[in-house]
This record gives C-alpha cells, structure tokens and sequence, in this order.
C-alpha cells in the first residue's frame, strides 16, 4: 500500500491549520472565529491522521470539532453579536505578544534542527507506530504502563465536573 | 493497466486497502448513487406508508401509485427560486447545507456492505462515523445562526443541546459493543474460544467478531447486548431529529426549525442529509448489533441446501416486488384515462422482474448476497423511523432532556459495567 503521507497533504493540512488560525484572531465576528477554529481543528485532525495515529484523530474530531467547539457555538450564538462588534478587540499589548511568539519560534527551530543534527549522527530510524494497531497500542500504554496517571488524570476532570455542578447549582 | 483494474478482485479486501483508487472510485460513485435512491424510494415510501397508517391513500395522482412524486417534487425544487433573507449572514448560511450533506456522506467511507464491499476498512472505523456523523450538528447550528431570525435560532439551540446530551449515550452503547469484539465469553449463545482477544474498531472486524463468536451482538450476554442496543436505537432517532424527538423542527412551535430560512435547492440538500444521516447510524446499529453482511443463522442452518436457499432470498423479493406491481396493474381501473399510469405500472413490474431474474444467475446471486442482507437489515430500521413516526407523539424539551440524562446515561453505564464483569467472569 503506497503511503498517503506525501509532502503536498503535509502543506495542504499545515496552510489550512495556520489560515484558520489567523482568520480566528482577525475576524470581529465571534461566530466566524469559532468557525474558522473548527477549520484548523480538523486541519489538525488530518496532521495525525498523516503521523498514523488514527485514533488520536478520530478523537480530536469527537472531542474537539463535535462536542467543545458546538458548546462555544452555543453560547456565541446567544452573545448580542451587534454590541461586541462595536468593541475594541486588541488590546495594546502587541509588543509581549510578538516577543513571546519569537521565542517560541525559535525554540521550535531550535528543536527542530537539534534533533535533525542528532537524527543524523545516530542514523536512528524513526519511531513509527503500527497503524493497523495504533488503537490497541494506545490501550495498552493507557491501560498498562500509565495506569496510575491515567487514573489520576481522570479523577481530576470528576473534580472538576463535580465542582461545575456545585458552583453552578445553588440547591443540589 | 488490465493488471491494476482486476487487482482488485483477486485481492479479497476492500479497494482502500488493496490500494486501488480506480475500484474506490467505482464503489464512491455506486454508494452515492445507492444513496440518492434510496432517498427517493424513502421519500415515497414515507408518505405512502404514513398515509395507509392514518387510513388515507397518500401521493395517487403523479404517475401510477404517485410513484413518480418524488421525481415531480425534485423537479420542483430545483427550479424553485432560491430565497437568501436579506439579512443573513450569507456566508455562513451558504456553507451550513453543504457541511451538513458532506458530513452525511463521508461517514459511507467505512460502511461495510460485505467483507469486501466498502470502499476502505479503518482501524479507528466506528470512531470515524461516530466523529464524522457528529459534525453535523455544525451545520445545523450554522443553518440556523445564519438565518438571523427567531425560529431557526430556537431550533438550532434545541438540536445542539440535544444532539451532544444523546451522543454521551450513543458512544457508552457503542463501547458496550465495541467491548464484545474481545470478550469471546460464553454468554447466553456465544461460544467460547478461549482466552480474551484483541478488541477492534474496525466496522468489517466487528461483523467478523461476531462471525467468530457465533453471536449477533444483541444476543451476547442475554441482556445486556439487547439494552445497549436499545440505548443506541433511541439515541440514533435523537441524534437524526426524528418524530419522536424532532424538537429542532418542531412544526407546531417552530414552523420549521432551524431550516424554516431555506428553500429550493438548499431546502432540498437538508432532507438529503437527513435520509442519509438515518441510513448512516442504522447502517452503525446493524454493523454493531445485528452481523452486519451476515446472513440469518449462519452456523445453525448450514450446509449446501440451506446456503442455496438463502441465496435465493434477493431474487425473490424482486420477484414479489414485481408480483405486487402485477397485481396493482390488473387493479387499475380500466377508463381510458389511466392507460398511460396502467402502461407504466406494467413496464415497472417488467423491470422489477427483470432485476429478479438477474439476481438468479449463480455468479452474481454469490457476490450480491451480502450487500443484500445488509441493506434488508437497514430496510427495517428505515421501516421503523417511518412507524415511530405514525406512531409517538413528540416529547417536550424536558421530557426530552430527562429521558437523556437521567435514564440512558445512567442506563448506559451500568451496561458497560457489566459487560466489563460477565466478559470477564465468563
């Protein structure tokens, strides 16, 4: 089976991911935003749908793109869209937004031209998941080796469920 | 060339993964084409059937048995004038029936209508349709955000609530499910072959599973295959918005929900969605459920007679097909008037039985025969959106709310649980 994981998807995924984003902060519409932050949501979805990790795609669409972005939606919809549109939206703090984005920057680059540097000094492979098994994979690592702090992670998100309830409900 | 188009067919899997575009494109275009009909058909099956359940006749006049209204509604819709409220907000209301149509089709991918009848097998395929089928409701809310007027808002509100609180109960269903593809358990009817397997989420090794286990999922572990499948069958009619819970179209309330803005060819896009969506979560419910491309009794009736029997069961509902139209020939009145609906009647019943006849033939009777159980499986869960329908009042948002939260959730949990435990202790 010939890979589908050609550099012209890569480009298509990343352009797609990185336009949503900027549409996000750029349009004055809230409802746009949410919807062009769907776009670069799934655009991601399909990033690792290319890294062959199925199921950490199928759960970004679940989780992300069907259910937490629908509940955004829900409450922009309810926002008077003609009063927020006259507001101000940037605040004047650019110049700590754009000093904070080059730093990122070039620790991403940093990182990405260390490890190239070491990739070719060691000739290591690199790691390459199953992808007829990724699911199970997943599982095992889940539900064997990180057990523990899997368990943790969800007793956390109960808290706080739980603590929704209470901040939100006066009588129980 | 000739090579890379037959390869295909040696290679006893799915075209996507024996990576042959040219056969995935065949079986895209024929899954699209399947569809499109099967809309139409659900189209006049609905009305005729709703109508003979409140004792009236239903579509007679365009063609013989109105079985050209569709056609005729089709028609009329596409030159409708397309209507845009002046203030809409007009991107956004463009692209709310294209999402939803395309989020409607793209769960076809992963369908299995035979173990090699789909166009690809994905290891995440349950998780895909669910995932993809869940973005629809993007478009329901956007269709109705867009329409910038009072009754789709409601509408698109009421669905989004509902669609993300029934969803919670679909997915703990399907998990039930999902989770008896490793439990090789005994159960009420399963057999037992050893040790607990590998699990699986993909759609055509899930119909596979339960081929191994020599069980349909509804009957595994008596009963609690048969509630989570309940559980699934009520939140698919909420997760599609239909009679009973058809809150966001609601016609006494909302007119017609978060759609109410649209007309023509948009409108039309929106009922396409809807049927596909229904065929879509009960091809989910049959693949999970009840074996998929299996046919009834695949271990207990075997042997030479029995599979030849069984093979004849797609030519012979063609042939009662064509029966039926016969019968309702000779019962047209003979006035001159209708002898052009007579002639078409007659011509319908030739090519029904004409479809019969070819359905005998040996050849294509072995490679049609599990494309045809499953789509008779999915027959009758379109049969019962239909009869639910003519049947149940609609709920109150509510009543709605409290049968999602307070009774499947909690239902659907205990099921997994238990599953958990008899899969293990059996």
């Amino acid at each position: 089976m010939t890979p589908v994981a050609t550099p012209f998807f890569f480009y298509l995924l990343s352009g797609l991911a990185l336009l949503g984003g900027i549409l996000v902060i750029t349009r004055k519409n809230a409802v746009h935003s949410a919807l062009a932050l769907i776009l670069t949501l799934l655009a991601l979805a399909g990033l690792y749908l290319m890294l062959y990790a199925p199921f950490v795609a199928g759960v970004q669409i679940i989780l992300y793109a069907g259910g937490i972005m629908v509940l955004f939606l829900f409450v922009i919809m309810l926002v008077s869209i003609e009063k927020s549109q006259r507001e101000d939206q940037f605040n004047k703090q650019w110049i700590g937004g754009l000093v904070g984005a080059v730093a990122l920057g070039a620790l991403f680059v940093r990182v990405f031209v260390r490890s190239k540097a070491l990739h070719d000094l060691t000739g290591m492979p690199m790691a390459q998941l199953p992808e007829q098994s990724n699911t199970q994979e997943i599982a095992v690592y889940l539900y064997g080796n990180y057990m523990l702090a899997f368990e943790i992670a969800s007793l956390l998100l109960l808290v706080a469920i739980i603590g929704a309830v209470v901040m939100a409900k006066k009588r129980i | 060339m000739l090579d890379y188009v037959t390869s295909y067919l040696r290679s006893n899997t799915t075209p996507g993964q024996a990576g042959n575009l040219l056969w995935a494109f065949i079986y895209i275009i024929l899954i699209f084409l399947g569809l499109s009909v099967a809309v139409i058909a659900m189209n006049w099956l609905e009305r005729k059937i709703l109508a003979h359940m409140q004792v009236r006749l239903g579509p007679m006049r365009v063609g013989p048995h109105g079985l050209l209204q569709p056609i005729a509604d089709a028609i009329k819709l596409l030159i409708k004038e397309d209507i845009m409220p002046a203030e809409a907000d007009k991107s956004v209301f463009w692209i709310a029936p294209v999402l939803i149509v395309i989020t409607a089709f793209t769960t076809f991918i992963v369908v299995p209508f035979g173990p090699t009848h789909a166009v690809t097998d994905m290891n995440i395929g349950v998780l895909f349709m669910l995932g993809v089928s869940s973005l629809s409701v993007l478009g329901v809310v956007m269709a109705g955000w867009a329409s910038n007027s009072h009754y789709p808002l409601i509408g698109a509100l009421r669905s989004s609530a509902q669609m993300v609180s029934y969803e919670i109960a679909m997915g703990l269903a399907v998990v039930a499910a999902v989770l008896m593809t490793s439990l090789h358990g005994n159960g009420l009817y399963g057999v037992a072959h050893g040790a607990v397997g590998d699990g699986t989420l993909s759609m055509i090794d899930i119909v596979k599973a339960q081929q191994d286990q020599h069980a349909w999922f509804i009957f595994k572990f008596f009963p609690l295959g048969l509630i989570a499948f309940f559980i699934f069958a009520v939140a698919m009619i909420a997760e599609t918005n239909r009679a009973p819970f058809d809150l966001p179209e609601a016609e006494s309330e909302l007119t017609a929900g978060f759609h109410t803005e649209y007309s023509g060819f948009r409108w039309s896009l929106f009922f396409l969605a809807e049927y596909s969506a229904m065929i879509a979560v009960s091809a989910i419910a049959v693949t999970l459920w009840l074996g998929g491309w299996l046919r009834p009794f695949p271990t207990w009736l075997t042997g030479e007679t029995w599979d030849l029997v069984f093979s004849l069961f797609p030519a012979a509902t063609f042939l009662l097909l064509a029966l039926i139209a016969i019968v309702g020939t000779l019962r047209m009145p003979k006035h001159p008037y209708f002898r052009v609906q007579t002639l078409g009647l007659a011509g319908f019943a030739a090519v029904l039985a004409l479809i019969g006849i070819l359905l005998l033939l040996p050849p294509v009777r072995d490679r049609i025969q599990d494309i045809y159980w499953f789509s008779l499986k999915v027959a009758g869960f379109m049969y019962l959106y239909i009869w639910y329908r003519g049947t149940f009042p609609r709920y109150r948002f509510d009543q709605l709310m409290r049968v999602g939260w307070k009774v499947l959730l909690p239902v659907g949990l205990g099921v997994l649980i238990l599953t958990a435990i008899v899969g293990v202790l059996l």
